[in-house]
């Protein structure tokens, strides 16, 4: 029981429960799932679709976090990459060929890569701070969404794009298995090779990586890669689903959301251990928090009152100080005890 | 880095042998220099391409316009000194209006409402303070947390915007200094004048302001040397939440309203002025003044692209994003240079 406890995935599950069984109570049928035209449809399917952006982002977030930086720029890089798709498909002679579609995705993916690149060079090589290195993307990456599209909202009809955001596949959403493909990625990527070890040990301490023989330097430019990958793929899930490109409404705040996501997790700010699986959670635990607001009949807006509660009693949790302050005696009697019986 | 000097004393070179003494600027100093210089190219660059810029009233409508962001920056400032951050602000600015507004509203005496509307953003900044202080949660998140509470109480307060008609505010929102004809400047300049002024003496000249730079400097050494870091910390944040109140007092005397999206943003906005005006990010370094500098820059860039005509607004972000990248590269190099 008490190593049930200690895990580290504990107390976000135990959110999650809390707030899915707390849905119970208000709406009957939220657990019921139904195929509807071949798509699998009800409230848990509507949590996973909605998610996927959220997860994308916060996983990229939690490699650049593991290696003790911070990427404040994702909302804009969101934005970016959703104004260029539709510019570019509002272009297109054909909107509907398919292979013209994969072409603008894969262009507007690249221009992502080319932000991360930008952020990565930053912090890897000039040696500036990362809050503020990605700040600079964050301000100024708006207005390059806004310059996009010249400030307005483009519409765009094209059904193979559509496909990404709102599409269904063997009647699953597409969005969530783009977001769970990303999740097997990462977790491949750093779980069976040698790169999570990396991220970590540059994490606890780049120089002394360094003089390991690891290159932190490519290493730190590679996750802000990723996580400008990442977030590109969210801005055009985001577009997709909404069938045009708001430079001002995409990805709005998700930068701080999926900090939140990545520290509801588990994993800390000042870098090193991370924890894919509790990222994939926090995102999870955000966007049920904002479907339940609206089961539960509270105005949307106040879901942020929701957060802050949330947020301030897993960050005092999570901090060993005020554990040690509130369940100090308690806990140095039970190792006392625990020690005398091994004894 | 601990820096006990003020800003305009120019540091007193060694001699160097067989050199002649040349001034050569505090490496500390570079920054500021490097936005006022900015600032003066901006302003000549204004007045030489457009008519009317000239004007005196030009530059007073800058402070007037930005007032609430120079009191807000402040704070910022002192925040971002001690090397933490102070997210809330946009939404302390928020939560103060709205609350002012909603208590006017219920017909409460202004005597009553403005200490309580300051008294929110205080109590909120000694919570986030003593959370960050005791609890050892990030400045970041703390902050965060703080923000999401403050905008979701006012938006569970009011989601609309309402106006504000008490006589005192209005009296307070239509209160002109006039020094000439058709050249004046508000009551929020002066107030935010006073802040300022304020602010720079407490940081150049007491105990308290040197605390903040040696906490910014390292804190663990601040710690080891005897300072109050814990109660300096905690002092800094309720400041800064002071400031965001006081600040969100004159935004509702700038816009007669309280509405739950006011300020948005705002926190990045004086973040850049912070940045721009040459204030170390890591902590340790960096001047009030400087701020008023980037505060200014940032007011400049929005009457340039007013006077243009033919710019959008979003040319403003991104020549805040290039100049902030210009500045932080320059604090990088002054930095390296220094050690």
């Amino acid at each position: 029981m008490t190593n049930l406890l200690r895990h580290r995935l504990f107390w976000p599950i135990a959110v999650l429960v809390v707030l899915l069984a707390s849905n119970l109570v208000f709406s009957n049928n939220f657990f019921t799932i139904t195929l509807q035209d071949g798509h699998l449809y009800g409230s848990l399917i509507d949590i996973l679709r909605r998610s996927a952006p959220l997860v994308l982002v916060a996983l990229g977030m939690t490699l650049v976090i593991s290696t003790g930086g911070i990427d404040l720029s994702v909302g804009s890089v969101m934005a970016i990459s959703g104004a260029l798709a539709c510019l570019l498909i509002g272009d297109l002679s054909n909107p509907d060929s398919t292979t013209s579609v994969l072409l603008v995705v894969g262009a507007a993916i690249a221009l992502c890569l080319v932000f991360g690149l930008w952020n990565g060079f930053l912090v890897a090589v000039l040696g500036i701070q990362p809050i503020i290195a990605t700040l600079i993307l964050m301000v100024a990456g708006r207005g390059v969404a806004q310059l996009i599209t010249d400030g307005q909202i483009l519409n765009v009809h094209s059904a193979p794009y559509r496909v990404i955001g709102a599409g269904y596949f063997l009647a699953v959403p597409v969005s969530f298995l783009i977001a769970a493909a990303a999740v097997a990625l990462t977790v491949a990527l750093t779980r069976r090779t040698a790169l999570g070890l990396l991220l970590e040990s540059v994490g606890g301490s780049p120089t002394a990586s360094r003089l390991a023989g690891i290159r932190a330097r490519r290493i730190t430019i590679m996750v802000y890669v990723f996580a400008a990958a990442f977030a590109g793929v969210a801005g055009l899930i985001y577009s997709s689903d909404v069938s045009s490109a708001d430079s001002n409404a995409a990805g709005n705040l998700i930068e701080l959301n999926a900090i939140l996501a990545v520290v509801l997790g588990g994993t800390a700010l000042t870098g090193g251990r991370f924890s894919i699986a509790g990222s994939v959670l926090g995102a999870v635990i955000i966007t049920t928090l904002d479907i339940t607001a609206v089961s539960v009949g509270v105005p949307v807006e106040t879901t942020l009152l929701f957060k802050a509660i949330v947020v301030i009693i897993l960050c005092l949790a999570q901090s060993p100080t005020f554990r040690a302050k509130v369940f100090g005696r308690f806990a140095t009697k039970k190792a006392a005890t625990r020690e005398a019986v091994a004894a | 880095m601990i820096d006990v000097t003020t800003p305009p004393t120019p540091q007193r070179n060694r001699p160097l042998l067989g050199a002649k003494r040349v001034y050569k600027a505090n490496t500390k100093h570079i920054p500021v220099l490097a936005t006022l210089v900015l600032l003066v190219v901006m302003y000549s660059v204004g007045v030489y391409n457009y008519d009317g810029f000239g004007d005196t009233q030009v530059v007073l409508n800058v402070f007037v316009d930005n007032a609430f962001l120079l009191v807000v920056a402040v704070g910022m400032t002192y925040v971002i000194l001690t090397g933490g951050i102070d997210l809330s602000v946009g939404a302390v600015i928020a939560l103060t209006t709205t609350v002012a507004a909603t208590l006017l509203e219920a017909g409460w005496p202004a005597g009553v409402v403005l200490p309580l509307a300051l008294l929110i953003g205080t109590v909120l900044g000694l919570g986030m303070g003593c959370v960050i202080h005791f609890f050892k949660v990030e400045p970041f998140i703390a902050t965060l947390a703080g923000m999401f509470l403050a905008r979701g109480l006012s938006l569970l307060i009011n989601r609309n915007s309402i106006p504000i008609t008490n006589d005192f505010w209005t009296q307070m929102a239509q209160k002109r200094f006039r020094f000439d004809d058709g050249v004046f400047i508000s009551l929020n300049v002066v107030i935010a004048v006073i802040v300022v002024v304020l602010a720079a003496l407490v940081l150049a000249w007491t105990r308290f302001g040197r605390n903040i730079y040696a906490i910014g400097g390292n804190a663990d050494s601040a710690l080891l040397m005897g300072l109050p870091v814990g109660r300096t910390r905690i002092a800094v944040y309720t400041f800064s939440g002071f400031c965001a109140s006081l600040g969100g007092v004159l935004y509702s005397f700038y816009t007669s309203s309280g509405y739950s999206l006011h300020g948005q943003g705002l926190e990045l906005d004086a973040i850049a002025a912070v940045v721009i005006g040459g204030v170390l990010l890591t902590g340790g370094s960096g001047y009030v003044l400087g701020t008023v500098l980037g505060v200014l820059v940032l007011g400049l860039i929005q009457t340039i692209i007013t006077f243009q005509g033919d710019l959008n607004s979003w040319w403003t972000r991104i020549v805040v994003g290039i100049l902030l990248f210009a500045f932080i590269v320059l604090q990088r190099l002054v930095t390296r240079k220094a050690k």
